[in-house]
């Protein structure tokens, strides 16, 4: 271990780290950006069905069981697979990096919604409110926390992830450790390696925070009663 | 057929990784050792150095020599040493790759100067044969298109050119003097862009294929030279030194006719028949064994 920590004090505190486009700026800009583009696309995917199913219970079982199928399905394999067809290039990490992250966001989403109280739902029905109401302004605010908490869950493979971009060509900071490997640059491995663990746990901050800023005072009562 | 070609590679580079561990490997458990007479052939686990071994065995024992296979054995520390140690008494080896072991400092280039610094730096009882032509080394291979494009046949022809390709291969490649650095030094080759792939994997063979990439580094027995018609730019000024394959056996133990037989074998060994080998075992699938024996007979030997 201490000799890791020296690994990366001395790749940390040398110069040339910290400019450039090999730079730990550059670097971590390219991963936060494969990372962001990756969520937001499970999102736009993953959300709206998670959402609906969660709603009328209705192929939940199906979609549940797909997104199941897409977690078991070894990244680097299918990126290399992908690859072989459409070369390299953004697309294919891409690709792997949103199967990764669908399962968390549907799954979560639909238990979430399929989950909240069946008295909340009628009582918001007795009061006049029409399905699509009910669902943005009961279910999902209810279910906040577990979509959050699924969102979360695929921020954070993601980010861990992120660095096979490097292994089809691209930046990120799996560039440090597949660069690291191969050159027998042990100082960059540890150094790469730490920042995405710095990365994983600032994106769990981040969580921390939009969870006091998203989930409804009640619902943050209720969980701690 | 692509996506299985990917999967081999990848199963390839995995043993290759594993290989790297050493461990425990047959050889290493054996004891036994080689009686006078018997040639026990050994080789690397990795499929084109289980090819060699398939072949010099086979032709030994086609010509009535006594012949154990001990093949598909871990790293070169666990081989060699069994072949000092007398365990095996046979190897198929790359000159170059078997020098560098032997001297990291060593510097020789072509084919002869391998052959004579190795044999000063080998063991005592431990004797190289004749090298083949055949070599599995570092290359940079082009499309066929490109090479039309520019005219190119060799390393020397891309210096004009350079500038507006993307040169592609294993982030090693870049910084190595076997690499980037010393096509430029050597040949004064300064590429637009290097992009970091695979180590002559799937990935480098499709960027290349679909023109992502214009110049590659691949092996010189890589079947996609084959399949994709892949052309090898050669080598005049020797960068990438010399692999020839060349087989190193335990003096003592190996009779005179064996040896006769393996030089016989080795004088036919060219680099294309290997690739051509090496495309039926990595794409097509056939046994090692019986690509051997198919090679043996059309060469008569």
């Amino acid at each position: 271990m201490s000799t890791f920590l020296q690994f990366f004090l001395h790749w940390l505190t040398s110069p040339a780290q910290w400019s450039g486009p090999d730079g730990v700026p550059a670097r971590v800009g390219e991963h936060l950006y494969y990372t962001l583009l990756a969520l937001a696309v499970a999102i736009v995917l993953a959300l709206p069905v998670g959402l609906y199913t969660g709603h009328t219970g209705r192929g939940g079982f199906l979609a549940a069981s797909i997104a199941n199928f897409a977690r078991a399905l070894p990244t680097i394999g299918l990126l290399v697979i992908i690859v072989q067809g459409l070369g390299i290039g953004l697309l294919p990490p891409l690709i792997v990096l949103v199967a990764l992250a669908i399962p968390p966001v549907l799954i979560n989403t639909y238990e979430g919604i399929r989950n909240v109280d069946a008295e909340l739902k009628d009582a918001a029905r007795g009061v006049g409110m029409t399905g699509t109401e009910v669902l943005f302004r009961v279910e999902l605010p209810a279910a906040m926390p577990l979509i959050l908490l699924g969102l979360r869950t695929a921020a954070i493979q993601i980010v861990a992830t992120a660095t096979v971009a490097a292994y089809v060509g691209l930046g990120g900071l799996g560039r440090f450790i597949f660069d690291g490997l191969s050159r027998q640059d042990y100082q960059a491995l540890a150094g790469g390696t730490v920042f995405a663990v710095l990365l994983a746990l600032a994106v769990s901050l981040v969580f921390m925070l939009l969870r006091r800023l998203l989930v409804p005072r009640g619902v943050r009562l209720q969980e701690k009663a | 057929m692509r996506k299985l070609i990917g999967l081999t590679s990848l199963g390839a580079a995995a043993l290759l990784a594993l290989s790297a561990c050493g461990g425990g490997t047959p050889a290493s458990q054996s004891t036994a050792k080689a009686s006078s007479g018997q040639v026990v052939v050994g080789s690397a686990n990795f499929p084109e150095n289980v090819l060699l071994g398939e072949i010099y065995a086979q032709a030994m024992q086609g010509k009535g020599v006594k012949v154990t296979k001990k093949l598909n054995i871990g790293s070169r520390e666990v081989y060699f040493r069994a072949l000092k140690k007398g365990e095996l008494s046979m190897l198929p080896e790359y000159n170059g790759a078997l020098l560098t072991y032997l001297d990291p400092k060593a510097s020789a280039t072509t084919t002869d100067e391998t052959n004579t610094q190795l044999k000063s730096k080998l063991p005592s009882g431990i004797v190289p044969l004749d090298s083949a032509q055949a070599e599995d080394k570092d290359s940079v291979v082009v499309t066929k298109e490109t090479a039309q494009k520019y005219k190119l046949s060799t390393l020397a022809d891309l210096k004009p050119v350079a500038g507006k390709m993307v040169m592609g291969g294993p982030p090693e490649f870049k910084t190595r003097k076997q690499g980037v650095v010393g096509l430029k030094s050597e040949y004064g080759i300064n590429f637009k862009s290097f992009k970091s792939l695979d180590t002559a994997g799937p990935i480098t063979v499709s960027a290349l294929s679909k023109g992502q990439i214009q110049a590659a580094n691949l092996f010189t027995t890589d079947p996609a030279v084959l399949t994709k018609g892949f052309v090898v730019l050669k080598d005049p000024k020797n960068l990438f030194g010399a692999q020839n394959v060349t087989p190193v056996v335990n003096d003592k133990v190996v009779p005179a006719n064996a040896k006769q037989i393996m030089n016989q074998v080795s004088a036919k060994l060219t680099t294309d028949e290997l690739i051509s080998m090496m495309k039926q075992i990595n794409v097509d699938k056939d046994d090692p064994a019986d690509v051997a024996k198919e090679w043996l007979k059309k060469e008569s030997l």
